[in-house]
């Protein structure tokens, strides 16, 4: 299924699919799942995590530069796509990291199969529905102008800053197709799957839901909720962070992702 | 040259100063459902005044919004179709791309067909970015989605051997077996909108009706392009008048300052257009992400729907929203004066896109009053459109060009 070898470059074939990677840090697997922002090679936060762990960090089909084959469409394919993954680059005993809707997929995966997984951890997670049909769980970040996505969405919103004039054509491509991929996956229904909440019992690996207090985009009761829906979950908050813990707080982040890592070994 | 009158069918009270959004957030508090009532009636009186003087009808719609109350094109077009007699009518249109149920589109409009005996001018168009939330209507891949609506239509509309099936990337139907079958044989004309010119290839390669809207002269490029791509796509000779149309704004009086006074009422439309909340004006996806980067990079601005309008010799003339009445008028969007100064301005801009067989006439926004719509298309039949006819079409003859295509 791997048609290059791991250190042929940062692209990897997955299921003939072109596949951005980053590699950082040596230790335990770590599989770490990116939110909607996508992620950055140079992001602080897999320096952090690769001081405990051999990080893996893909930009998933439609983000970053990985392909997003034409026949897909969902959330379901992105969690298949991981699963191919793992098998291509044999990890066993994976610690599964995702944030926000890179915390959907890896939920997502490990209600599939928890067959190279020993553990999940789930940052301020997208992708079940909890209350009522009248009201959305979380605000919709479609119908937010930036600057008002960006106030809700971090504790300080200078993490979010992005200038388009001094950025490459490149790094603005970027940006925008990791929004249309998420408007793709998650525009109706808004953020999650009708069927996950329902699957959620077959997560049978120690789990670790995450929370920055900050995130107004979905309440803290959303997260609790979810962490309440998989068999002997954790739940923690990360303070002075919002949706995105790993940016704002990336120090914390592995310091509870490792402390997560060392408790179920 | 046909002509048709338009209206968005306005509910101007509802446009408070200041107000952030006149479209998709709203509140429907705003409207007086008896003022609507009347604002209703007035307009289809206009549009029931254009079938006894000449004129044609010219019908879009808009959701969520208080600058067009034309919730659904079918509906108003159904009432027109029993109380109309001669006018073609024309909707441009049917956003097929946001509506959940192409099927239903296409019974609406054979039925639309049938019961004006064959008037129908049956359009389709790709919908305004800000409609896709009121429309739940997923941004990616809306082309596609767009395109694959129209055929399960034309289909629907022309297949006569009872039920086919239909699975495709979007729709599924088991059973599509559409009564009554159109009016006019194989279909009813068929229209689509384009205001960018790769957006015109399409079009003409199906050989629809290109119509472009507001693009002022940039309509030359648009034309220009739907003609190689008819000569591409292998049809012989020229292409026929009554395939191009463009869509502008017309005050006309019987002195020049009752003509601009209401081309002025006018162009309350372009004003009102575009105020829409920031997010809903770019859904991610909409444009695909590599042009809006090469966009976004010229600009250095996150946002890049642009609005710009060019006079004659290709000046930018800014955003339109923004124009002033002359700046309108230079940029080929208004046409008006007295009878005389609108004949001569629309003679010019004919000459200068390369002639169109179509026009659609913007003669009522705002809150523009009954008695001066009436007045502005009615000086606009009688001394305008028979001149404006004479001279088209021997323009087209002087071309060498078709004025109709021949099904």
């Amino acid at each position: 299924m791997l048609d290059n070898p791991p250190d042929a470059g940062p692209f990897l074939s997955v299921n003939a699919i072109k596949t951005e990677i980053v590699r950082r840090g040596s230790g335990k697997p770590l599989l770490f799942l990116h939110p909607e922002l996508g992620i950055a090679p140079a992001a602080p936060v897999l320096d952090t995590l690769g001081v405990h762990f051999a990080v893996t960090a893909p930009s998933l089909p439609g983000y970053g530069h990985t392909e997003f084959p034409r026949a897909w469409s969902t959330v379901d394919d992105l969690a298949y796509f991981t699963l191919d993954l793992l098998d291509a680059l044999d990890l066993r005993d994976v610690i599964l990291v995702g944030v926000s809707l890179g915390g959907w997929v890896a939920a997502e995966v490990a209600t599939k199969s928890c067959e190279r997984i020993a553990g999940v951890v789930l940052a301020n997670p997208a992708g079940i529905k909890t209350g009522d049909r009248e009201h959305r769980d979380m605000l919709d970040i479609f119908a937010l102008g930036q600057k008002d996505l960006e106030a809700k969405s971090f504790a300080d919103p200078r993490f979010a800053a992005f200038d388009p004039a001094a950025a490459t054509e490149d790094e603005v491509h970027v940006r925008l197709r990791n929004r249309e991929t998420t408007v793709l996956l998650a525009w109706s229904p808004y953020m999650y799957n009708p069927k996950l909440a329902l699957r959620l019992h077959r997560i049978k690996v120690p789990t670790l839901v995450l929370w920055g207090e900050a995130d107004r985009i979905a309440p803290e009761s959303y997260g609790r909720s979810y962490a309440q829906r998989i068999p002997g979950a954790k739940f923690q908050t990360i303070a002075k962070a919002g949706r995105f813990p790993h940016i704002e707080q990336p120090q914390e982040f592995a310091r509870l992702v490792a402390e997560f890592g060392k408790s179920i070994s | 040259m046909r002509v048709y009158h338009f209206t968005e069918q306005p509910y101007p009270d509802a446009w408070l100063k200041d107000a952030e959004s006149l479209r998709a957030i709203l509140p429907n508090k705003l409207l007086d459902p008896v003022v609507a009532a009347n604002l209703y009636h007035e307009y289809l009186d206009a549009w029931q005044l254009c079938d006894e003087i000449g004129l044609d009808i010219f019908v879009n719609e808009h959701h969520s919004t208080s600058t067009c109350l034309t919730a659904s094109a079918n509906l108003i077009l159904g009432i027109l179709a029993r109380t109309t007699k001669k006018a073609r009518l024309l909707g441009l249109g049917f956003p097929i791309a946001n509506n959940s149920n192409p099927l239903r589109v296409a019974e609406e409009l054979a039925m639309i067909d049938v019961i004006s005996r064959g008037r129908l001018e049956m359009g389709f168009v790709k919908g305004v970015p800000y409609e896709l939330h009121p429309a739940n209507s997923l941004p990616v891949r809306h082309t596609d989605r767009f395109w694959e609506a129209h055929d399960l239509i034309m289909k629907a509309l022309t297949y006569h051997e009872g039920p086919f099936s239909w699975e495709g990337e979007f729709f599924q139907y088991r059973n599509v077996n559409v009564w009554p079958r159109p009016y006019q044989q194989p279909h009813p004309p068929v229209w689509i909108s384009a205001n960018s010119v790769p957006s015109a290839r399409p079009i003409a390669l199906r050989g629809h009706v290109l119509g472009t809207v507001m693009t002022g002269y940039k309509a030359k490029d648009l034309f220009a392009e739907y003609k190689r791509a008819w000569a591409d796509s292998g049809r012989k000779g020229p292409v026929p008048m009554d395939r191009l149309c463009y869509a502008g704004f017309v005050g006309v009086g019987n002195t020049r300052d009752e003509g601009r006074r209401r081309g002025d009422m006018v162009m309350e439309y372009l004003r009102t257009n575009a105020i829409v909340a920031e997010a809903y004006k770019n859904p991610a996806g909409f444009i695909p992400a590599k042009p809006a980067a090469q966009m976004i990079k010229k600009t250095g601005k996150m946002t890049f729907l642009s609005h710009d309008l060019y006079a004659k010799d290709g000046t930018n003339l800014g955003d339109f929203s923004k124009a002033d009445l002359q700046c309108s008028i230079d940029g080929g969007l208004m046409f008006t004066g007295t009878p005389d100064d609108v004949y001569e301005q629309m003679v010019d801009f004919y000459e200068t896109v390369g002639g169109f067989g179509h026009f659609l006439m913007t003669a009522q926004a705002g809150r523009m009053s009954y008695k001066d719509t009436a007045d502005n298309i009615t000086l606009f039949a009688k001394e305008v459109l028979p001149r404006l006819k004479d001279y088209t079409k021997s323009r087209a003859k002087s071309w060498g060009i078709p004025e109709r295509a021949v099904a």
